[in-house]
């Protein structure tokens, strides 16, 4: 069983990667399980074709405490029988999502969600590695696998570069390794190049370049992957080389993060930003 | 430098040695040989610093000072321990701070509320929970006249806004509904507990009490918390002198007692470190003068209600020597019968907050030395005070470890150590005669008139109890 956490900046597109992922791979004849470490929720709409599925944290909340759960009733399964749970947690402003994060996964390990014949189990964390709790899935040899969902925006990149520096923390004692940079396309300048470079810098690869494409947004519209709603459209195939690849890949890495000057200076090489003297 | 200073200060070094060199440079700088005089530069302690890690120390936290020292004892509140069970637990009715009144019905000394946080509550957010247990509160309590929230750690980490939920039910209650963000993570011991208590006093109670009518001749009696009915020995003594105690802070206070301090003409200060923010806070807003007082043992007794006499008339100082003229011949009686059993004997104190310093003059009325004492987190301004009336080359200890105080006794061989809960053991264990000097080893009064005796007692009882030599020691 191989566990994997995807990170990576907001709103840059983690749920839909993964999920799109997990379904090229359980094409391929993997077993597969998503957790979803995000109080929103959203991880695991396009699999069970429904929007927010019972989550670990609220049905504790509704029972008093996680003992009063079973487990088959926060662990679903959807297309292709992938496997869903999802942690939840508090509204915005108030208690402790990371807590949420560390009960829910305890919750999902002590009660024999990963079973033996499972091959991949994917975390889906949100945004950044805010406290503890958003870095449980790379702790205590939980995921040993981390990728990173970035595009060639600069905050993306600035992201990547301190989830790394959180892999790296964790690198020693849990043996955290990153697979890779997963590059979901904005469209932005010299965007490949880029990020190739950035990957280069972080001791890690590209592992594969996403390109935009709004089949995307038709298939989510309809609650599903785009391997799902239309297989045979190219954009299924760019997640079926992504999920090949995951599932090849061997060149797992101790990331070497670099400073925000360095990481400035990359955009400036690259001519994306303009530096000071010039500006 | 004396003799006396320079033994002590050899003897230090000795005992820092056992430490590593960080360790040990930063240890001295909170033990000292003591100069009353206030000459030897090298003869102070610092304080109210950050405990080393690694070495036993017996401080408590924010919440301790916040919940178990000022708000705890205020008998018609209700106070809550919000968070996990625990803190409120351990915390529950620890220091006997007597009270009158109906337990359950008008009063809730000795009672425990806490709102028990759940996993849920740190992931979902307490303030909820905490509603429900308010709103329980009053209906099961409808003759509570306040409700204090304490916070424990994780109230403080989830950034639960109990402020929030405290204004609201205010507003619907009509009695204070008061948040105190005590967290235990806050500040180096329970020192900064007490000053955050204070500000709560000073921002939600103070001012609004109801007092029909005032006299020339009021006092409030602040910082004394009645453990063992110590305040009640006070008040008496007080109100003999012709005095009238218009509130009592905190042991067997109301919460409008809190409200009407504001009134009086004199501030009456027992425990100078865990209150006198508030009374500065009067001085500065209200000027009423404060006055720091001791009430332990005849010596102190007799010169503090001449201290208090001296900022009325003539009236109350001619009743204060009629009250010294009416109790000197009990205790002077006290004295000829403890003295010649406990002259000479040394005495070693490791305490809280005004003790380590108040307790010396009684103390030395019967006889004894007080060869150490030290505070577990006291300020630059206590130990200010102590060393003028401890005396020459006695040990001044700030925030002491098990190792340091098991070593000054080893040397110094005291009689008789006064300590806390925490070090009462080991010296069981080491044959040494101890007493609890927190809550009187559930004992007292020690305050004024009343307490010297029971005082004098205690301190025979434990240097001259038999079945110390029963122990087997260490060769």
């Amino acid at each position: 069983m191989r566990q994997i956490a995807v990170y990576g900046k907001g709103g840059i597109g983690k749920s839909t990667t993964t999920q799109n992922t997990v379904a090229g791979l359980s094409q391929a004849g993997y077993k597969c399980m998503i957790v979803g470490c995000d109080p929103k929720a959203d991880a695991t709409r396009l699999i069970l074709h429904a929007k927010a599925q019972t989550t670990v944290m609220d049905l504790a909340r509704e029972r008093g405490t996680v003992e009063d759960l079973e487990v088959n009733e926060v662990l679903l399964t959807g297309f292709n029988g992938i496997r869903c749970a999802e942690s939840g947690g508090p509204e915005p402003g108030v208690g402790c999502a990371g807590r949420g994060v560390i009960t829910a996964i305890n919750f999902l390990e002590e009660n024999g969600a990963y079973d033996a014949d499972t091959d991949f189990v994917f975390y889906d964390v949100l945004g950044d590695v805010v406290c503890g709790g958003f870095a449980m899935p790379m702790r205590e040899g939980k995921a040993k696998e981390i990728y990173i969902v970035t595009s060639g925006e600069m905050m993306a990149m600035y992201a990547a570069n301190n989830i790394s520096r959180g892999i790296l923390k964790y690198a020693h004692s849990g043996g955290v390794r990153l697979g890779g940079l997963i590059c979901n396309s904005r469209k932005t300048d010299k965007e490949y190049e880029l990020i190739s470079e950035l990957a280069k810098k972080l001791g890690t690869q590209l592992i594969h370049f996403v390109p935009r494409d709004n089949q995307v947004q038709r298939a989510e519209l309809r609650r599903m992957t785009v391997i799902e709603y239309s297989p045979e459209h190219p954009q299924a195939d760019e997640y079926r080389i992504l999920a090949k690849k995951i599932a090849d890949n061997r060149d797992l890495v101790i990331p070497t993060p670099i400073s925000m000057d360095e990481l400035e200076q990359l955009l400036m090489d690259f001519g994306i930003m303009e530096s000071e003297e010039a500006a | 430098m004396s003799t006396a200073i320079k033994d002590t200060q050899k003897m230090i070094e000795e005992v820092l040695d056992a430490y590593p060199e960080k360790a040990k440079k930063e240890r001295a700088k909170h033990l000292a040989a003591n100069d009353p005089t206030g000459q030897c530069s090298t003869c102070k302690v610092k304080a109210n610093t950050k405990s080393r890690p690694g070495v036993m120390t017996v401080r408590g936290c924010a919440y301790a000072g916040a919940k178990g020292v000022v708000w705890g004892p205020v008998k018609d509140q209700i106070t809550v321990s919000h968070g996990p069970v625990g803190c409120g637990q351990y915390s529950w009715w620890a220091r006997r701070n007597y009270y009158n009144g109906i337990t359950g019905v008008d009063t809730f000394g000795t009672m425990h509320i806490t709102t028990d946080f759940q996993e849920r509550d740190i992931v979902y957010g307490g303030d909820k929970g905490l509603d429900a247990a308010l709103h329980e509160l009053k209906e099961l309590f409808p003759l509570a006249k306040g409700i204090g929230i304490l916070s424990e750690c994780p109230v403080g980490l989830i950034g639960d806004d109990i402020e929030a939920v405290s204004k609201r039910v205010e507003k619907e209650f009509k009695i204070p509904i008061v948040p105190v963000r005590c967290e235990g993570f806050r500040g180096v011991s329970q020192s900064l507990g007490h000053h955050i208590a204070n500000d709560t006093i000073r921002d939600y109670v103070l001012g609004k009490g109801k007092l029909e009518k005032t006299t020339p001749y009021d006092v409030a009696l602040i910082g004394d918390y009645n453990i063992g009915g110590d305040a009640w020995a006070s008040r008496k003594m007080l109100e003999e002198m012709g005095l009238r105690v218009i509130a009592q802070w905190t042991g067997d206070a109301s919460v409008n007692e809190l409200g009407i301090a504001t009134k009086s003409k004199l501030n009456l200060i027992h425990c100078y470190r865990s209150m006198n923010y508030i009374c500065r806070h009067m001085e500065e807003e209200y000027g009423i003068p404060w006055e720091e007082f001791n009430f332990f043992g005849p010596t102190k007794i007799y010169a503090s209600i001449r201290k208090i006499a001296s900022h009325f008339d003539d009236k109350i100082k001619e009743n204060a020597e009629k009250l010294i003229e009416k109790y000197k011949p009990i205790m002077d009686a006290v004295v000829e019968q403890y003295k010649p059993k406990l002259e000479g004997k040394k005495v070693m104190l490791y305490v809280g907050g005004l003790r380590p310093r108040h307790t010396v003059g009684a103390y030395e009325d019967l006889g004894m030395d007080i060869i150490a004492s030290g505070y577990e987190f006291g300020h630059n301004d206590d130990y200010n005070r102590t060393y003028p009336v401890m005396k020459e080359g006695a040990v001044i200890m700030d925030d002491a470890t098990l190792y340091e105080l098991e070593e000054f006794t080893r040397r110094m061989k005291p009689d008789m150590v006064g300590a806390g809960i925490k070090e009462k053991y080991s010296y069981h264990k080491m044959g040494v005669p101890f007493r609890q000097m927190h809550s009187w080893d559930y004992s007292g009064p020690y305050h004024g008139f009343d307490g010297f005796p029971v005082f004098a007692r205690d301190m025979d009882m434990t240097v001259n109890n038999p079945s110390w030599n029963l122990i087997r020691r260490k060769k």
